[in-house]
């Protein structure tokens, strides 16, 4: 008997819906098991991470808050690694953002009018497109590769961030708390939509899932991105620019990340403080895996993401596992999505002896 | 500058460079079979709670770090598999162990929080160990000796034996080392172990040298200097040794910084140079092609012979 990978000319659609389905649902008694080995109460903490967040109507705000920069982030990734360019810095990039969005919020400090929360969002993609120029510029002038660059500058903005709430935007009545000072009625959004339960990041979020839903299906730009993703030489025998592919990508993940960093910011933080850098930017990497590249996918996969975030707490205080514990579940799906990632490449085909296949292509 | 203050800022410095020294040189010879496996920290905090919890039972330091040694291999022999035999995603796996080394530490740690253990010091007598001026060369654990003995044994072996040569053929072009018959994902899968072995001791330098106790994500973020530390010293390892006493010096210049709160610029500024230090040599080693000592040629990149 042996088992043998035989590759499919096309990728199996059943399989990229079902994977990502099987992966969840795998995570969930793995991790009944872990926990169980461990001495805790497994099933109990499985039933509180992931179905208590949506049973409870309560925690549906909770969840639509989180999902909102999971999406925004993931979004941008997916686009870029169907380019196959790898942008693992979007925490960088989030922070960034924010940080811009906060700069442009204290030098018109005083000013009113809706204009001016306009202008922080504004700064928040530009602060989060630049801080990915960085890598989209050594990639393309120097050929460095991208996985590293924009990983190294994750932890330099991570200090940025430290040194302008320490420092320079320490708010004076915060009692020595490294944080800024709270952002005036003119300078946030909205907790939620007035008259809903939606939070404005998620409006955004699913007015944008649309947008990156469109682009990819009907535009030249979504088919050039796929196209240099899938056979790079090919592409550009076809006239398509690898350099200007970089750059956009780049640029327009940084820029989703910079845009959440600021929404989270500027609507449910109220500020910014130590705890900002809340690892969203690695989270949006399993989204956009989860979600199949796919905007709908993303979007689906940004919901459950979040639900595990606000199920961590949940378990934190009912079952008394330390909150990194949300985190294992995070890996564990990915680990799955990752591992199932061939049954969409490949037939699994069992063969009896092991005689050659003609059949079989590598 | 008295000569006390210099002893102790050397021995401080080498002190703050060897966990990062252990874990890099697992990664260079990880990445130089062509695997990029961004899991150290998770690596590192696994073998931080499992040194913690077998010195804890036993009281054996040894027994302690050996079984660090086991947990980091086995950990990264999940995404070994996952990423040679099943093909996926080397970036994103090895984010998924880093993420997975975080909970399943502080999950396993809770019950550990607040216990103490004896700190894993010196074995030279105390004449040598303590003395003033002489505990500069003997009053270290016995792991940062091992840490150095490790980086001349990988940067020997990697470049005068034959070993070393198959292993580089495998990370600079797995196509011709496999068509000439050596197997590049058991290899691969070797040079994979070994990294997580070295993650797991440098994890145990937090929880049984630094601070005898345990406390969650205690490594701090030395798991991506560690990966810093091996883009910085152009995957070569006598620039990783000097490397990580280059890094070392920038984080004790940052615990100074932190500590008297005064210093020429902020602790932030210190912590952040390691990075921007790796990004720059970054660009000028890739700037440069085919002058040896740039990333290998396969790195991050699947390797499916057939089936």
């Amino acid at each position: 008997m042996r088992i043998r990978f035989e590759k499919r000319p096309e990728p199996s659609r059943t399989m990229q819906l079902l994977t990502p389905i099987a992966s969840v649902l795998l995570t969930m008694l793995l991790g009944i098991a872990i926990f169980d080995l461990l001495d805790f109460d497994g099933p109990r903490a499985v039933k509180e991470i992931f179905l208590t967040p949506i049973l409870a109507s309560y925690k549906w705000q909770d969840v639509a808050a989180k999902a909102a920069p999971l999406i925004l982030i993931a979004l941008g990734l997916s686009l870029a690694n169907q380019a196959k360019v790898w942008n693992i810095g979007a925490e960088g990039q989030y922070i960034t953002g924010a940080l811009a969005g906060a700069a442009v919020a204290f030098a018109t400090s005083g000013a009113s009018g809706s204009w001016v929360v306009v202008l922080m969002l504004l700064a928040g993609v530009a602060g989060g497109a630049a801080w990915a120029a960085i890598p989209a510029l050594l990639k393309v002038r120097f050929k460095v590769n991208e996985v590293l660059s924009t990983l190294m500058l994750v932890y330099v903005a991570l200090q940025l961030l430290s040194y302008l709430i320490t420092g320079p935007w320490k708010d004076p009545n915060g009692h020595n708390f490294p944080q800024t000072a709270p952002f005036t009625a003119a300078q946030q959004l909205p907790r939620l939509l007035p008259g809903t339960p939606i939070p404005p990041g998620l409006a955004i979020a699913i007015v944008l899932t649309l947008v990156f839903w469109g682009v990819a299906k009907k535009s030249i730009y979504g088919f050039e991105v796929r196209a240099i993703g899938a056979a790079p030489d090919a592409a550009r025998y076809g006239g398509f620019d690898l350099a200007r592919t970089t750059w956009s990508t780049l640029l327009i993940s940084g820029g989703m990340a910079g845009l959440a960093g600021i929404l989270e910011a500027a609507s449910q933080l109220g500020q910014i403080n130590l705890g900002f850098p809340s690892g969203y930017g690695f989270t949006a990497i399993i989204v956009s895996f989860l979600g199949r590249l796919h905007p709908v996918g993303v979007f689906v996969a940004g919901i459950v993401l979040a639900v595990t975030y606000v199920g961590g707490q949940v378990a934190q205080t009912v079952v008394h596992v330390p909150n990194a514990t949300g985190g294992i579940f995070q890996a564990l799906m990915l680990f799955l999505i990752l591992a199932s990632d061939i049954l969409v490449r490949y037939r699994i085909r069992f063969a009896r002896g092991g005689g050659a296949d003609p059949e079989a292509v590598r | 500058m008295s000569a006390d203050f210099v002893i102790s800022a050397l021995v401080t410095i080498v002190g703050v460079s060897t966990p990062i020294l252990l874990a890099a040189t697992g990664e260079l010879v990880v990445e130089k079979a062509g695997v990029l496996n961004l899991g150290v920290e998770g690596m590192m905090l696994i073998g931080a709670v499992t040194a913690f919890a077998v010195t804890l039972s036993t009281f054996n330091p040894w027994l302690g770090v050996a079984c660090a040694a086991a947990a980091g291999l086995g950990s990264s022999l999940l995404f070994g598999l996952l990423v040679l035999w099943l093909g996926s995603n080397q970036v994103a796996t090895g984010l998924a162990l880093a993420i997975f080394g975080i909970g399943l530490s502080s999950l396993v740690g809770t019950s550990y929080v607040g216990m103490i253990i004896p700190r894993f010091t010196s074995i030279f007598p105390d004449a040598l160990a303590r003395d003033p001026f002489w505990r500069v060369v003997f009053g270290y654990s016995p792991l940062v000796y091992f840490a150095l003995a490790t980086i001349f044994g990988v940067g020997w072996l990697l470049k005068r034996t034959r070993p070393g040569l198959v292993l580089r053929a495998v990370g600079e072009n797995d196509l011709s080392a496999h068509s000439i018959g050596y197997p590049v994902l058991p290899i691969r899968l070797a040079a994979v172990a070994f990294g997580g072995a070295m993650s797991g001791i440098a994890g145990s330098y937090f929880s049984m040298v630094i601070t005898p106790l345990w406390a969650e994500q205690m490594t701090a973020g030395r798991g991506w200097i560690a990966l810093a530390l091996v883009v910085f010293g152009g995957w070569r390892a006598a620039r990783l040794l000097s490397g990580a006493y280059f890094f070392g010096i920038l984080m004790t210049l940052e615990l100074y910084a932190k500590a008297s709160g005064f210093s020429l610029l902020p602790s932030q500024f210190w912590a952040a140079m390691p990075y921007l230090a790796a990004v720059a040599v970054l660009a000028v080693i890739s700037s440069r092609e085919g002058r040896g000592g740039e990333a290998p040629a396969c790195l991050g990149r699947p390797f499916l012979p057939n089936g």
